[in-house]
């Protein structure tokens, strides 16, 4: 597999690895699938003639053609339903929701019908669907387009879901989600899109079902996922700073949870964070902790700490929106309290 | 687009002896059927929710029976009728309202959910209009890989309701999609009437307004649904996109197994029972000479047989192994 540079504008071929960004990585993404595989299309709101909301998209309609790079109407029942029926059909649809605010519009199809046609026929039907969802805050946008219900997709059976945190499975995570038999949901954070990044040029398909430790430590366990990454990576670097050796674990899949690394990294060093945009009520970090709790508890030092988004639709003056976010001064701050300090 | 296709003569039904009695032999399978399934409910063989489909034969049959093999059917939860006139073995619909591993989804879907991939069924969907969508996204598949075929829906009048009903049309129509919307109106969503729930009842006219071509049909008569089923399958093979057909029918049993049905009167439904599909075409096939005793009784007989086979290897049947309870949930391994 090889990148299609060609296709990123403002990318720069540096050696063997790439400096591109999130969105680039994605679009590049997009378009290796559209030359690879005749089946593959992308369909949503303004993702044609607009560029897509975030730009994620610009230029395909000109290479590829409105036939697979379908604008549609706004009608997220119908289209997310009918990118499960298409697959259904044989072909490998993209769909492409604004925000997960609005996947709500389309979660009928996505609960009742994608995650469920597979087991109520016996095995006889898959849904090889892809959906790319944008989610999470940071952008003023307030308290329709700002959520992060990654956790609701999460909690159903059937439905795959992963969050690529970084430029490289931006780049690597959709071949292998389309490749997937079953529905697999992207979530795709605001704030990642214009994050830089290095790309390796030979990159590979990615394994999209495991956690990946971003960094290597000790003392205590963060895990993350998503638009928490970046966070909580700079709360190891102040961490590091007081001499605590924070791991950090980018979880990647979100359905299913790779404990496997989540309980081996926090059996070595007896605690752990969890940093999740959620809110902590029925949260993604409530499940994980529940995990640990489970499966770990002789091997804890300390109560498994949370750190989550406030009990708050998201506002939109910057400084209460930033406040109701984990950031990394409270994760540092929850870290230095497991150990004590 | 608001006109329906001109009869042309290749599009009707060839009202030949043997071709009636097929549509009648149709309409008493499925009848039969569910007249068992009934039975089997009241002795808690099948259990869960039970939908029938008894008055409403003439539907599933006028259109189904204008479909070939490569086409595609999305139906309701009151499915049974669609799933055997399809061609999926009345065996393995029978197994699966008992829930045997030997039904057509194992078991796992129940009355409301039969799939059938060998005859390309499609559900079994139990979210009202649900189905639409998919419909439209299994037509778009063909669209795009070049296949002429067609993507058949049925859904009820309380599917017109729902906002998947008017994304659904509007998105078919604006792609130019090959699929056939059948509306069987049976006048009631549940226990409300379409007068209680709807400003405008006459439901063709919201197609219409989405641009398709719409008819009304009468669907207690099934050689009416037949013809309209195949004047609209010739403007959809043709290429210029999805067609509607609001087939007036009407459910003589109740909604479903747990229902009083307190919201109509004994009377509507006896006025309704003298429109009975299947009377109607025995009356008519023997007022012409077509249909003699010996006809009917070969095909009850027939029908009787069917349904007591199903019955008997529905009984025979397995319980799936408890340890398989986590499986087809997802793929167990990749496609080629």
């Amino acid at each position: 597999m090889t990148v299609q540079t060609a296709a990123a504008p403002k990318s720069g071929v540096v050696g063997n690895v790439v400096q591109t960004t999130y969105r680039e990585a994605l679009h590049d993404a997009i378009r290796e699938a559209l030359l690879k595989d005749q089946r593959v299309f992308l369909m949503g709101e303004d993702v044609g003639r607009y560029g897509g909301c975030y730009a994620v998209s610009r230029g395909l309609l000109d290479e590829f053609g409105p036939d697979r790079i379908r604008d549609t109407p706004l009608s997220e029942s119908a289209f997310v339903g009918a990118g499960i029926g298409a697959a259904l059909g044989g072909m490998r649809p993209i769909v492409e929701i604004m925000t997960v605010n609005f996947s709500l519009l389309a979660l009928d199809q996505i609960v009742n019908n994608a995650a469920t046609i597979r087991h109520m026929s016996g095995g006889q039907f898959n849904v090889p669907v892809v959906i790319r969802i944008a989610s999470g805050a940071g952008r003023q946008l307030a308290a329709q387009h700002s959520h992060s219900l990654e956790n609701w997709y999460a909690h159903v059976p059937g439905l795959k879901v992963v969050a690529p945190a970084t430029v490289e499975d931006a780049r690597y995570m959709l071949w292998t989600a389309l490749e997937d038999p079953d529905p697999v949901i992207i979530f795709e954070h605001v704030m990642l899109y214009n994050v830089t990044g290095i790309l390796s040029a030979d990159g590979g398909p990615v394994d999209i079902g495991k956690a990946v430790i971003r960094r290597p430590g000790r003392d205590v366990t963060l895990i993350a996922y998503g638009g928490t990454l970046g966070k909580t990576l700079d709360a190891a670097e102040t961490l590091e700073a007081d001499g605590i050796a924070a791991e950090v674990i980018d979880l990647r899949s979100l359905r299913p949870l790779d404990t496997g690394t989540i309980l081996r990294s926090v059996s070595r060093t007896r605690r752990a964070v969890i940093v999740d945009e959620g809110w902590r009520t029925g949260s993604l970090a409530a499940e994980i902790s529940a995990i640990i709790m489970e499966d770990a508890f002789w091997d804890l030092d300390a109560p498994v700490s949370r750190v989550c988004t406030a009990e708050v639709p998201i506002p939109y003056p910057r400084h209460l929106e930033q406040a109701a976010l984990p950031q990394p001064a409270a994760i540092v701050a929850a870290a230095r309290a497991t150990l004590g300090r | 687009m608001t006109t329906a296709a001109p009869d042309t003569h290749a599009q009707k039904p060839h009202l030949t002896r043997e071709h009636l009695l097929h549509l009648l032999r149709q309409m008493i399978r499925v009848r039969r059927f569910e007249e068992r399934c009934v039975e089997l409910y009241q002795q808690e063989k099948i259990r869960g929710f039970l939908h029938v489909y008894i008055g409403e034969e003439a539907v599933a049959v006028g259109v189904l029976e204008t479909l070939e093999a490569a086409d595609t059917v999305v139906a309701t939860y009151r499915e049974h009728g669609h799933a055997i006139i399809r061609g999926v073995p009345m065996d393995a619909v029978m197994a699966e309202m008992y829930g045997k591993a030997e039904g057509c989804c194992l078991g796992r879907g129940g009355s409301m959910h039969l799939f059938d991939a060998g005859t390309r069924f499609y559900g079994g969907n139990a979210i009202v209009a649900g189905g639409l969508p998919l419909a439209v996204g299994l037509a778009l598949a063909d669209r795009m890989a070049g296949r002429h075929q067609v993507t058949a829906c049925f859904f009820g009048d309380g599917a017109v309701a729902e906002g998947e009903f008017h994304e659904s049309l509007n998105l078919a129509e604006l792609w130019r999609l090959p699929v056939l919307f059948i509306c069987e109106n049976n006048l009631y969503a549940m226990g409300t009437s379409l007068e209680r729930s709807q400003s405008q009842t006459d439901i063709h006219l919201k197609a219409q307004s989405y641009n398709l071509p719409a008819e009304v049909v009468d669907g207690m008569d099934v050689v009416a649904v037949e013809a309209a089923a195949r004047r609209a399958g010739a403007f959809i093979r043709s290429g210029q996109g999805p067609y509607f057909l609001e087939c007036r029918t009407y459910r003589f049993r109740a909604h479903s197994m747990f229902d009083p049905q307190l919201y109509r009167e004994k009377a509507e439904v006896e006025t309704w029972r003298k429109h009975d599909p299947i009377d109607r075409l025995t009356s008519w096939l023997r007022e012409t000479g077509t249909l003699h005793d010996v006809d009917l009784l070969a095909i009850e007989s027939d029908a009787t047989m069917e349904v007591d086979k199903s019955v008997a290897f529905a009984e025979a049947g397995h319980w799936e192994p408890l340890e398989q309870l986590t499986r087809h949930v997802y793929t167990e391994r990749a496609l080629p």
